[in-house]
């Protein structure tokens, strides 16, 4: 079965990926709602911005971030000046470079399912004396129901699957930055391909598991 | 002070919404026009869905908006039912009743949840879900939501324009019964003559975004001056109570101010209020009485005014009967060859008279 080294790292995977996966849907929940809803004419870089990570390298990103983050960047800086922690190397580090790698393919379902349910259901509500944050809970939420479902999953799934980014900012730490891609490298650079070949099958069934729920997802419910 | 004063003036890149009304707060207003009248947008105005800069809006002596402040949406005490009906997907129907009710303060509520359902008689779709609906009845269930959630006044924008013939006939007497029972004033955004004859109290006709007449709504139809064409449908609407009714030949006698007409017996009860349609284009014109004819209604009038149609070859003609007002629609050719000026008494041939509620 697996190392002890292995389950470590399996669990500080799946602790980063639900942890991302919350902070993904608390921040890209109002920046989906204003890019599907506003007509500023910010929302195209602004939104550009946000769907980069989905063609840029993931390292290029890493690399950006490590050095905007460490003891010479601008954020950095910051931090130290503020008496903080620097994050790289950290799974604080971690944690924000995740969100910032997964924000498209969380915000980009959201943002469709927003769009989808239009002006009519909102005006609908207002007329029955419910307010903004009202109506965004109880008419918005459950309507866009499968959008934050694809949009759980996905981020959740990506974040699992991520290296290069973890490679650049986390470093390869076990216990605190060794995440499974990087447990996988190890052991492959190591040339113990029966323990690469553990974790490796477990990812591929996992990310077969996910797919298919998305597709059940999507074609169960007309809602 | 039971009035509504609204005021707004709102531009559009097509049009300009410029109204000044002060509408009675009471009964059903229909608000008249062709499409890009600019009547839905009147509606949404007074709902506040659009935001129109320095306008005014006070309803029965509250101040819903003025130039200082804006109440939103959600802080008018409205109902807003839409031509679409709107109903909420991810609810079933007894709670898309719900969802304005609880939202409104008990002390606040005027009507009870199980009045509106028997009002509407939507108890058998309570458990439903909104997409195994009929037309007719998403509609049913978009009034009694509105209704639900206590409004002050009910705004309604075409509520039967997406539905076919069979379905409006299933749905207006329901309407019929809001008026009756409720008093709740209502706007009706319509363009179909025949929910207006049918429903409204009062009437607003609303052109390229101008009210260009406003008043009872027997009075306004049988105007001649009103720049609203209505086509075939031009006609009076008047109330009427019946006398008689006649078993053999099923037909009730109506009487009205200024004279009495037999109709086909819709089963009102004697002495019931009835509201009568004539059509200008059902009404012919004689010096004489002729009794050697099938038409059942002849009435004694004098020609008031004269107006022209939108058919060279037509003309319209204002006449009283007692004191009630109709049109006759005639050929010119017909109005020359029998002379009529204003003043002269004529005979009236009335071909058809519709109850309509």
């Amino acid at each position: 079965m697996l190392s002890p080294a292995d389950l470590t790292a399996v669990w500080l995977t799946l602790k980063l990926a639900g942890t991302t996966t919350l902070v993904l849907l608390l921040v890209g929940t109002p920046i989906a709602w204003w890019l599907a809803r506003s007509r500023h004419w910010a929302t195209g870089p602004i939104g550009a911005l946000v769907t980069l990570p989905l063609v840029l390298p993931p390292t290029v990103l890493g690399f950006y971030l490590l050095v905007l983050l460490g003891p010479d960047g601008a954020l950095g800086g910051l931090m130290l000046a503020g008496g903080l922690d620097l994050l790289p190397f950290t799974f604080g580090g971690l944690v924000v470079a995740s969100v910032i790698y997964s924000l498209p393919f969380v915000v980009q379902p959201l943002q469709q399912s927003f769009a989808a349910i239009g002006e009519q259901p909102l005006e609908a509500a207002a007329t029955l004396r419910a307010g903004p944050c009202d109506t965004f809970l109880a008419v918005v939420v459950p309507l866009a129901r499968p959008g934050f479902m694809t949009a759980g999953i996905l981020g959740f799934a990506h974040t699992v699957g991520e290296f290069g980014v973890v490679l650049m900012i986390g470093g390869n730490i076990p216990g605190s930055t060794q995440v499974l891609s990087m447990a996988i490298y190890n052991h492959v650079e190591a040339l113990e391909y029966e323990a690469a070949h553990r974790l490796a099958a477990g990812m591929l069934a996992f990310s077969f598991v996910v797919l298919l729920l998305l597709h059940t997802l999507k074609r169960g419910r007309p809602w | 002070m039971v009035s509504i004063r609204a005021r707004f003036r709102l531009s559009y890149p097509a049009f300009t919404l410029d109204v000044d009304l002060d509408l009675p707060g009471r009964g059903i207003t229909a608000v008249f026009g062709h499409s890009g009248s600019g009547k839905t947008s009147l509606l949404r105005c007074i709902a506040g869905l659009e935001r129109a800069a320095g306008g005014f809006l006070a309803v029965n002596g509250e101040t819903w908006q003025d130039g200082a402040r804006r109440l939103p949406v959600h802080r008018r005490p409205l109902g807003y039912v839409f031509q679409e009906a709107r109903l909420f997907a991810h609810l079933n129907v007894a709670d898309n009743l719900d969802f304005g009710y609880r939202r409104v303060p008990p002390g606040e509520r005027r009507v009870a949840l199980e009045q509106v359902v028997e009002l509407l008689d939507v108890a058998a779709l309570l458990d439903r879900q909104t997409d195994r609906l009929s037309g007719g009845e998403r509609q049913r269930v978009a009034i009694a939501r509105a209704l639900a959630s206590s409004p002050r006044l009910l705004l309604m924008d075409e509520p039967l324009a997406a539905l076919d013939q069979a379905r409006k006939q299933e749905i207006l007497p329901y309407l019929e019964r809001l008026h009756d029972e409720l008093e709740i004033p209502v706007l009706y955004v319509s363009h179909s003559p025949d929910e207006v004859a049918r429903l409204a109290d009062q009437v607003v006709v609303l052109a390229g975004g101008r009210a260009v007449a406003q008043g009872p709504l027997s009075e306004t139809l049988a105007r001649l001056d009103l720049p609203l064409r209505l086509g075939e449908e031009v006609g009076v609407v008047f109330t009427g109570r019946v006398i008689e009714r006649n078993a053999e030949w099923h037909l009730a006698r109506i009487g009205f101010a200024g004279g009495e007409v037999w109709v086909r017996d819709g089963g009102a009860a004697i002495g019931r209020s009835v509201r009568l349609r004539i059509l200008a284009r059902d009404v012919s014109l004689a010096r004489h009485r002729h009794d050697d004819t099938s038409i059942m209604n002849l009435l004694p009038a004098t020609v008031i005014a004269q107006a022209a149609e939108d058919h060279p070859a037509l003309a319209l003609i204002q006449l009283r009967v007692g004191t009630t007002l109709l049109l006759a629609r005639l050929t010119r050719h017909s109005l020359s060859r029998l002379a009529l000026a204003p003043g002269e008494q004529v005979w009236a041939q009335i071909k058809a008279v519709a109850l309509v509620g």
